[in-house]
């Protein structure tokens, strides 16, 4: 396959998984920005918004173009301005500009399916967008995504190709997990103590794991509260749950030993480390050791494999193939 | 309206045997299911993102082209005549183009002006006693074809360099079947849909000696150019990789493409970028779109370019009017296919003529495309005319002229209704091992009422064309 053709392919299911990803994490403030403003840990109303543009790395992009957090801008901002290259509206413009420059290495149903995302997108006005509730326009960012990963999934066929789609989706996956709960994990505190910091508590766990559609996965394996502790070992290490560092990370190896056929490289024994990782890691010795230096280690590697992908596989080299 | 030819109904407005289907099915169709269906198709021209740039747009404007859902019918024995005609005229143009960069006999005998070949900046001299596969140039040619005065065909252009446009007609049937599955129950249309298998097939076989199992590709341009969606379709249906000049490199005399795993040698390119642009090393230094070293691989044999550099001398609007001499010449036939009666403003007594009669002829400049560069005299205002005349006078050898043909018409929806709009007709002769044409081609329609120009530029639609077998 052309190194192209790969690498566009790659950025197609990343800006594909990322508009999902942001549809839940502005879903996520959204309903946290409902709870009344004595249980916030921050200034409420705006506090839920700040954590999304921290968690996204746009808080200072925001500050210069807005100023004031406003959740009418910021929902503006990440959902419909065409300047802010990580806007929802951004992401499914490149999207579908790399669908359309590589129509011939996907299958028709794929095209359209993202063709009519772009062409519905354009037809609307924030204005609308904002007096619907953006709820309803999430919902239909992650069916839209959804319907995208299923049409692949039933049509193309597994070659390369597919390989490459598979791989931008777990390793942009990944790293919105790790943001995720970098951004909006609070370890108990004193407040937890009080029988409105335990409600509050509660309330951001859980509209946490609607975020990633875990809420009902969660309670199907636990079968029991909602600790933060439990909800770590969820997102991170369980591999039941499809949107878990877990499951991206074993799924990450598994696509790169394809693409290399077998061969040995740099690229999978990095990944081999990710997957060893959160398949043999625990829950009590990770909190002990600190969740956020956690993660971010898990998330300076992820940054080097991207790197590595780039290399070996999107940038051309001069040998000539067996 | 009733000195066009008119496809569809006689002089007694009734329709003609090769119709009496389809105008039975009109008749008996609610107006409201027709209108739908219209709609219908439109909304699926778009999901599908067959769209087409408008160069000189803001920001590349994707468009449409309008499809007529009216088909254009053409009964077997008109088929088969044409078809003879094309291959005849297509072989002649190949032979034409070896010769002229080989022995050039026929500009021995003196069959047409030396210089008219040798100094038109489309003749490519690096080119000279480069021997092809087949001795093959031009491997796809899209001839245009019109019907004029009472009805007889005669060809128009030939287009010899990238022509574009089949995408549409195949497009085209998929969505008539989709719309009218009824109407291929009725009767037996020719299939066009092995189109891509065939056109691979061509392109193997023109492949340089020895190789036993050739790798195809498609360059294209890039996303940006107008018939990008053709390119990416036509390299998918094909199942070869559509490349961009940057996915390509030259090492060792050979030509690769650059994969994830590694270099992969390309044996034939179906190139949809014009010579200038192939190669920066041979032609345009500036050119962004080509590969360097692309055009001696080609010389020295280790690559096939289809069509190979160099055609463009033969379909140039200067060379056209003698092609039916061409056809005398090499295969010793007359010609089946007429041209149109074409002035050569070079000289000057055909430039007299021209210029007295502006206001009736059509002009068109020798190396122009695409409908641009051209006047058509019945429809020209004064300034119009005059601009052209000054035009004319200070290059006379840039132009041709032409009747204004009386192209037939096939009834059309517009906004009013059905109407009659004049239509071409643009079958896709390949030439490899063998001369293959699939049944038809692109029917091209002038949208707007009177006008005779149907380029999709210039406000053109289509319709699919039927074959009745």
């Amino acid at each position: 396959m052309l190194c192209r053709t790969a690498s566009d392919l790659y950025w197609l299911s990343r800006h594909i998984e990322r508009v999902d990803n942001t549809a839940r994490l502005l879903d996520l403030a959204h309903r946290t920005s409902l709870l009344p403003e004595r249980l916030g840990t921050r200034r409420a109303g705006t506090g839920a918004w700040e954590r999304a543009l921290e968690a996204l790395d746009l808080a200072e992009a925001y500050a210069e173009r807005h100023g004031a957090i406003d959740a009418d801008r910021v929902l503006q901002f990440l959902i419909h301005d065409p300047e802010n290259p990580s806007s929802i509206f951004a992401a499914v413009r490149a999207a579908r500009e790399s669908g359309r420059a590589q129509r011939g290495a996907i299958t028709g149903e794929m095209y359209q399916s993202i063709n009519s995302t772009w062409l519905r997108l354009r037809e609307m006005d924030f204005e609308q967008i904002a007096a619907d509730g953006p709820t309803a326009f999430f919902d239909w960012v992650k069916r839209r995504s959804g319907a995208f990963r299923g049409v692949t999934i039933g049509t193309m066929g597994r070659d390369e190709g597919y390989e490459f789609l598979r791989l931008g989706t777990f390793i942009e996956r990944a790293d919105f997990g790790v943001r995720l709960l970098d951004t909006n994990f609070d370890l108990p505190g004193e407040q937890a103590a009080s029988e409105d910091g335990a409600a509050a508590e509660y309330y951001r766990m859980s509209a946490m794991l609607q975020a990633l559609s875990a809420f009902e996965t969660f309670r199907k394996i636990y079968r029991d509260t909602l600790t933060p502790a439990r909800v770590a070992e969820l997102v991170i290490l369980r591999a039941d749950m499809p949107r878990s560092l877990a499951s991206c990370s074993s799924a990450l190896l598994t696509v790169l030993e394809r693409l290399r056929g077998g061969r040995r490289a740099e690229i999978v024994r990095l990944a081999g480390v990710l997957a060893a990782e959160t398949r043999y890691g625990r829950i009590d010795e990770i909190l002990a050791d600190g969740l956020r230096e956690y993660l971010t280690r898990y998330l300076e590697r992820l940054y080097r494999l991207g790197d590595e992908i780039d290399l070996e596989f999107f940038s051309a080299t001069d040998v000539i193939a067996a | 309206m009733a000195d066009f030819y008119n496809e569809m109904l006689d002089a007694a407005g009734l329709a003609r045997p090769h119709y009496r289907e389809f105008a039975a099915w009109l008749a008996r169709t609610p107006a409201q299911r027709i209108v739908q269906k219209r709609k219908e198709a439109e909304l699926a021209f778009h999901r599908v993102g067959i769209t087409f740039t408008v160069y000189g747009e803001k920001d590349g404007t994707e468009r449409l082209i309008p499809f007529d859902i009216v088909p254009r019918v053409i009964p077997a024995d008109e088929w088969r005549m044409l078809e003879a005609g094309l291959r005849q005229r297509v072989r002649a143009l190949n032979l034409f183009l070896d010769d002229i960069y080989h022995g050039q006999r026929i500009l021995e005998a003196g069959v047409l002006p030396r210089e008219l070949v040798l100094y038109n900046e489309q003749y490519r001299p690096q080119m000279r006693g480069v021997d092809l596969p087949g001795g093959i140039y031009a491997h796809i040619a899209g001839i245009d074809v019109v019907r004029a005065g009472a009805g007889e065909y005669v060809v128009l252009e030939d287009n010899l360099r990238v022509p574009s446009g089949v995408s549409y007609m195949l497009e085209n049937r998929k969505m008539m079947m989709r719309l009218f599955p009824e109407l291929f129950a009725q009767q037996s249309i020719a299939p066009v849909e092995h189109y891509p298998d065939v056109l691979l097939e061509n392109l193997r076989s023109v492949a340089p000696t020895g190789i036993e199992n050739p790798t195809a590709a498609l360059l294209t341009p890039g996303a940006y150019n107008s018939a990008y969606y053709e390119h990416a379709f036509l390299a998918q249906q094909m199942g070869i990789e559509l490349v961009e000049g940057q996915d390509l490199c030259v090492r060792n005399g050979n030509v690769y493409m650059r994969t994830t795993r590694g270099l992969q040698r390309v044996h034939v390119i179906y190139r949809r970028i014009d010579d200038d642009f192939l190669d920066p090393l041979a032609f345009r230094g500036d050119s962004m779109l080509g590969v360097p070293g692309l055009f001696d691989a080609c010389r020295n044999g280790t690559v096939t370019l289809a069509n190979a550099v160099g055609t463009g001398v033969a379909d140039d609007k200067a060379v056209y009017p003698y092609v039916p001499d061409m056809i005398r010449f090499y295969m010793d036939e007359q010609p089946i296919l007429a041209n149109v009666p074409t002035w050569r403003l070079r000289d000057p007594q055909d430039c007299a003529y021209a210029l007295a009669h502006l206001s009736e002829l059509v002009v068109k400049e020798v190396h122009g495309a695409g409908g641009y560069g051209m006047l058509i005299g019945p429809a020209a205002t004064q300034a119009e005319l005059a601009e052209f005349r000054a035009r004319i006078i200070a290059e006379p050898a840039r132009y041709i002229a032409q009747p204004t043909l009386a192209l037939s018409t096939c009834p059309t929806f517009v906004e009013a209704g059905l109407a009659p709009r004049h239509v071409d007709l643009r079958p896709y002769v390949l030439s490899g091992r063998e001369i293959r044409i699939v049944p038809g081609g692109l029917t091209r329609v002038a949208l707007r009422d009177g006008s005779l120009v149907v380029n999709s530029s210039q406000g053109g639609g289509t319709k699919d064309t039927w074959i009745l077998e």
